[in-house]
This record gives C-alpha cells, sequence and structure tokens, in this order.
C-alpha cells in the first residue's frame, strides 16, 4: 500500500536516487510547459498568456484527483501523506511578498532553477538572488518570530474548512479549475497582442478539450461516490501491516512501564480509558481520560491524537484487551504514531501497586511515583514503547 | 549549427505530466515537490564554510546545519539536483539549451540582470516567509486539500497582480502610450 517510504526501503543512497529521478520528472514538466523562459512567467500578470495557471491547476487536479482516487480504493494511505502544516497569515503575506517577486524577477524557485539548467542568464541572477533572499529572511526573523509561528493548524484541508467530505470538495475544486481554464482562454483571446502566445506543439481540437475535461469531471465525481474510506473500511485494506504487531503483542505494555513512562517528563502522554463512566469515577488513573469505545471510529476525534509532538504516546485501557485492540486499530489506520495498550487494562493494577511504600509513605496508586519501580527487579517487565519520531509533516520545504 | 527551438508542450498537456510527478513524488515519498528548501539548505551549505558559529546562532540555520549536520545531507537537494538535471535534458532535447538573457524590450541587459536579483531576493525572503515556495506550497499542498496551500497561492497571484502594472515596463512589449 502506498505510499512507500523510499529511503527506508532502498536505503539513504537509493532512497536519494529516486528523489533524483522524480526531480528530473519535474524539472522536465516545467520545461515543456515553458516555465524556463521569464517573459512567458511574467505574461501570466499582464493576461496576455496564461500559461502559469492553466498548468499549475492542471497538475493540481490531476495530482488531487490520482492521489484521492487511489485512496478511495484503498491503494493510497491518505493519513501517511505528508500535508504542509497551516500557518494561515504567515503564508497570506510571504505569498504576497512572492507575488511582487515573482513580476519584478519572472521567475520562482523552481522555475529559476530550469532556467540555470537552459543556461538562461537572467535565471542565474534570479536564483543567486532567492539564496540571498532566504538567508535576509533567517537573520531578520527573530523581529517577528511570534507573527512568523502564528495561525497554526497541523493538517487543515479545504474540505474541514468548509465542512465537506474530502470527495465533495475535490469535485468543487475540479470544476472550479474547469471555469477558470474557460475564463483563462478567453482572457487570453482578449488580450493577446499579434504574434505571441498560441504556438503549442500540439494542436487541440475543441472537442478533445471537451472530452479531457468530462473525463476529470468523470473521475472526480467517482472519487465523491466512493468515498473515503472510514476506520472500519482501512483496517480491512490495511490490516496485514499493523496486525503482527497486535498479535506478537508488542504493543501490550505492562504497567511498571506505564509507570515509568507517566513519569517520564520528556514524553507527552496520553492516557484513554474505555471502561464504563461508572467504573471510571470508581478509579482511574491521573490524568486518564474517559472515551467510548465508539468515538475511535470518529475521524475527529483522532485529529488530535494523530498530530501529537513526535514524543507524544498513547496508551488505551480497557476491561478486555479485545476491546482496547478493537480501539488501537482503528487510531493506527488513522494515522497515529506510538499507541500502546495497557496489559489487562486496570486489573492487575491493585495487586501490583496497593501496600507499596516509598521512604515510608504509602503511595497514591493512581500515579506512582518513579521510585516504585526500584521496588521491583529489573526484568519484571519487557519494555515495548519505541517512540517512532517518524515526522510526517513539513517535507520538503523544510 | 543552427536549430530552432521546439514549440512548448500545450499548458494542461504540461500540466497533466506535471499532476503525475507530483502523485509520484507523493506514493514514493510522502510528500511533495520543492524547491525553496533546497535553495534554502545551500545557503547555510554556504555560509558554513564561512561562518560555522553564525548558523548555530540563526535558529532557522541551524536546524539545517547546526554543529556537523550537513545541511546538504538531505533528499530535498537530491530532487532539486534531478530537477535541474531534466531541465537541462528537456531544454537541450528540444533545442532551448542556449546562452541568453529573456528580458522585455525595452530594458537593456544589465537592467533585466538587476531587476531579476533583486526579484530573486524577494521571492527568496517571502518563500521562507510562507514556508515554501509555489511548487512546494501551492503545488504540493494545493493537490492534497491543504487549505494554507490554496490561501497561499491565491495570495501570490494577488501580490503579482497588484504590482504588475508599476513594473510594466519590465515587460512590456511595444512602446507604452
Amino acid at each position: 500500500m502506498l505510499p512507500i517510504d523510499v529511503i527506508a526501503v532502498l536505503g539513504k543512497f537509493g532512497g536519494y536516487a529516486v528523489f533524483v529521478l522524480i526531480g528530473i520528472g519535474f524539472g522536465v514538466s516545467l520545461e515543456l510547459a515553458g516555465f524556463g523562459d521569464s517573459r512567458r512567467l511574467a505574461a501570466q500578470f499582464y493576461l496576455k498568456d496564461m500559461t502559469v495557471l492553466k498548468t499549475m491547476f492542471t497538475a493540481i487536479i490531476v495530482a488531487a484527483i490520482l492521489i484521492f482516487l487511489s485512496a478511495a480504493v484503498g491503494l493510497l494511505d491518505f493519513a501517511q501523506i505528508s500535508v504542509t502544516q497551516t500557518f494561515l497569515w504567515p503564508g497570506i503575506v510571504g505569498g504576497l511578498i512572492m507575488g511582487v517577486g515573482f513580476i519584478v524577477g519572472g521567475y520562482c524557485p523552481g522555475t529559476s532553477l530550469v532556467s540555470v539548467a537552459s543556461l538562461k542568464i537572467d535565471g542565474l541572477f534570479f536564483l543567486v538572488g532567492t539564496v540571498l533572499g532566504a538567508g535576509f529572511f533567517g537573520e531578520s526573523l527573530p523581529a517577528f518570530e511570534d507573527f512568523w509561528n502564528s495561525s497554526f493548524t497541523e493538517r487543515y484541508l479545504v474540505s474541514d474548512w468548509l465542512g465537506w467530505s474530502i470527495g465533495a470538495t475535490l469535485f468543487a475544486v475540479t470544476l472550479m479549475a474547469l471555469v477558470m481554464f474557460y475564463g483563462a482562454e478567453k482572457t487570453e483571446e482578449f488580450f493577446r497582442t499579434k504574434g505571441s502566445g498560441k504556438a503549442w506543439s500540439w494542436k487541440i481540437t475543441k472537442r478533445s478539450y471537451i472530452y479531457g475535461a468530462a473525463a476529470l469531471v468523470f473521475t472526480a465525481s467517482l472519487v465523491w461516490v466512493i468515498g473515503q474510506p472510514d476506520p472500519v473500511r482501512k483496517w480491512s485494506l490495511m490490516e496485514s501491516r499493523y496486525s503482527a504487531q497486535l498479535s506478537s503483542r508488542d504493543v501490550f505494555i505492562h504497567p511498571l512501564e506505564y509507570v515509568k513512562t507517566y513519569n517520564d517528563a520528556s514524553i507527552k502522554l496520553v492516557t484513554l480509558d474505555l471502561r464504563s463512566e461508572s467504573e471510571f469515577k470508581n478509579f482511574h488513573l491521573t490524568g486518564s481520560e474517559n472515551v467510548k469505545p465508539e468515538n475511535f471510529l470518529d475521524p475527529k476525534f483522532a485529529v488530535p491524537l494523530s498530530q501529537l509532538p513526535s514524543q507524544g504516546v498513547v496508551v488505551l485501557i480497557a476491561d478486555s484487551d479485545s476491546v482496547s485492540a478493537q480501539a488501537w486499530k482503528y487510531l493506527k489506520v488513522q494515522g497515529v504514531n506510538n499507541v500502546y495498550i495497557l496489559e489487562n487494562g486496570l486489573r492487575d493494577w491493585n495487586t501490583i501497586f496497593s501496600g507499596k511504600t516509598v521512604s515510608g509513605k504509602s503511595i497514591n496508586i493512581a500515579s506512582p511515583p518513579s521510585e516504585v519501580l526500584q521496588l521491583f527487579p529489573k526484568d519484571a517487565f519487557t519494555p515495548k514503547i519505541k517512540i517512532s519520531t517518524k515526522k510526517r509533516s513539513g517535507g520538503l520545504c523544510s | 549549427m543552427k536549430k530552432k527551438p521546439k514549440p512548448f508542450k500545450n499548458p494542461y498537456f504540461a500540466g497533466a505530466i506535471l499532476g503525475v510527478v507530483l502523485f509520484s513524488a507523493y506514493a514514493l515519498t510522502h510528500s511533495g515537490l520543492g524547491a525553496s528548501g533546497a535553495i534554502s539548505r545551500i545557503h547555510v551549505a554556504l555560509t558554513k564554510l564561512i561562518w560555522q558559529t553564525h548558523v548555530d546562532v540563526v535558529s532557522t540555520f541551524a536546524v539545517m546545519g547546526a554543529g556537523d549536520t550537513n545541511p546538504l545531507d538531505h533528499a530535498s537537494v537530491f530532487l532539486l539536483i534531478g530537477t535541474f538535471a531534466g531541465g537541462m535534458i528537456s531544454a537541450w532535447y528540444n533545442g532551448r539549451l542556449k546562452v541568453e538573457i529573456f528580458k522585455g524590450p525595452q530594458i537593456s541587459n544589465v537592467q533585466r540582470l538587476i531587476f531579476a536579483l533583486i526579484g530573486g531576493l524577494i521571492m527568496g525572503y517571502g518563500a521562507r516567509f510562507a514556508r515554501g515556495c509555489t511548487s512546494g506550497q501551492a503545488l504540493s499542498g494545493g493537490a492534497v486539500l491543504s487549505l494554507g496551500s490554496w490561501a497561499f497561492m491565491f495570495s501570490v497571484f494577488i501580490g503579482g497582480y497588484a504590482v504588475a502594472y508599476f513594473v510594466r515596463r519590465l515587460w512590456a512589449e511595444s512602446k507604452l502610450t
């Protein structure tokens, strides 16, 4: 199931080679579109040549349809895709600055690379400028660092904002792009000066444009109809990937390991207690939260858990291991890292911790201190928690 | 040898290829395309050669190259190498590999190069501000429907259109009346 992590699969060397290959594809497509030519890029802003808009939105729509279609049919796990983090206002201010740089300099960073690669001197000067500009940014950042880190949301999609399903959003975005393309064609017709633009290698008939547009709309509506998989369907698709961790009991932790983790200040621990409300009221571990098993099917419930800091650990507590295993599955397929189950729930808890004393004082068994661990032999439990600090966000821009 | 450059591909066709490349980037590497991150890394690598202590002090530089960290040991740099190679291959194949300066007819070469440098400076600054460039933020984020990327994308266009009128002499084809 996609995505695969080439660096994990092929090692660093092979992985980097794949990045070079993808880069070649990127460079070729930019060059083919004519993005190595600043005049063509700048013409976008004088409405004479809308290549930038057309190429960019076609690429976005095609990639989005491929991504969400493969997610809908279970070929790709969207929870594992790195979505650039949203810093809304810094993004907007940065975008405005970049628009100015674009029209003054005639390129953006990616296109200036292609321009340099085809030996254009203006592209080279632009690229040198971007290298220096990146430096100036770092130097000046302390003056407005708070703003730069403001209005942050880890993973916030247009569909979340609209409150629509991903399929409906994709369909609307596709329609919007097609309307924009139609507008772009009309605008070009109106503003084009004689002798510029329209020298494409392919003469495409009006009919093939309509077929192309129809294919996009059809596929987008197909994605909408199929829908993105819910946690239950995702588990049936991804069972083979994760079920070994359950059967080998690698994710079941001993109460002593829980105590160790609980007292480790470097770990952000989230403890979810799936028992009934009355049991929870009767006794619960300090800091734990009472949740219902059906909550785990709600994507909104899993979102904050999948966005814990990299040192975040989630521990599930339930009366029976099968209930917590079910919840574990649903969290896992929704992209939550470092999820563990407290073995046997709280059934062994009392026998292990009641009556224990630390330096003469009996302990609070709802939050045993770490000193308690010294009362047990070193091999009383096998440590299972391995924090995977895999960072899925940020991507290549950082 | 005088070779006439081939015409560019239909923009929708080029866009569709770019879309497939972007999808394969996501499918094979978890993340999309980008260029500005690697450009920043080149800057840090150059700074490191002459002023290591400074790299350790400035927060955004330290992330990439503090201490013994090699700022160029990162996937984005290899993507950048590929982008460069791809651009060169395609330009060569299509007869566009030629030393020249693209500019509007009303300005001199020197003026064009000065403005390219200034534009690059603004762009490089803005790209760090927005945490990504047109390809990383707009294209890649747009394809996964990230709200911030869409807001960013429209603000790039707004910024460009807002200033375009004032710098029209840079690009205008005929004498303005």
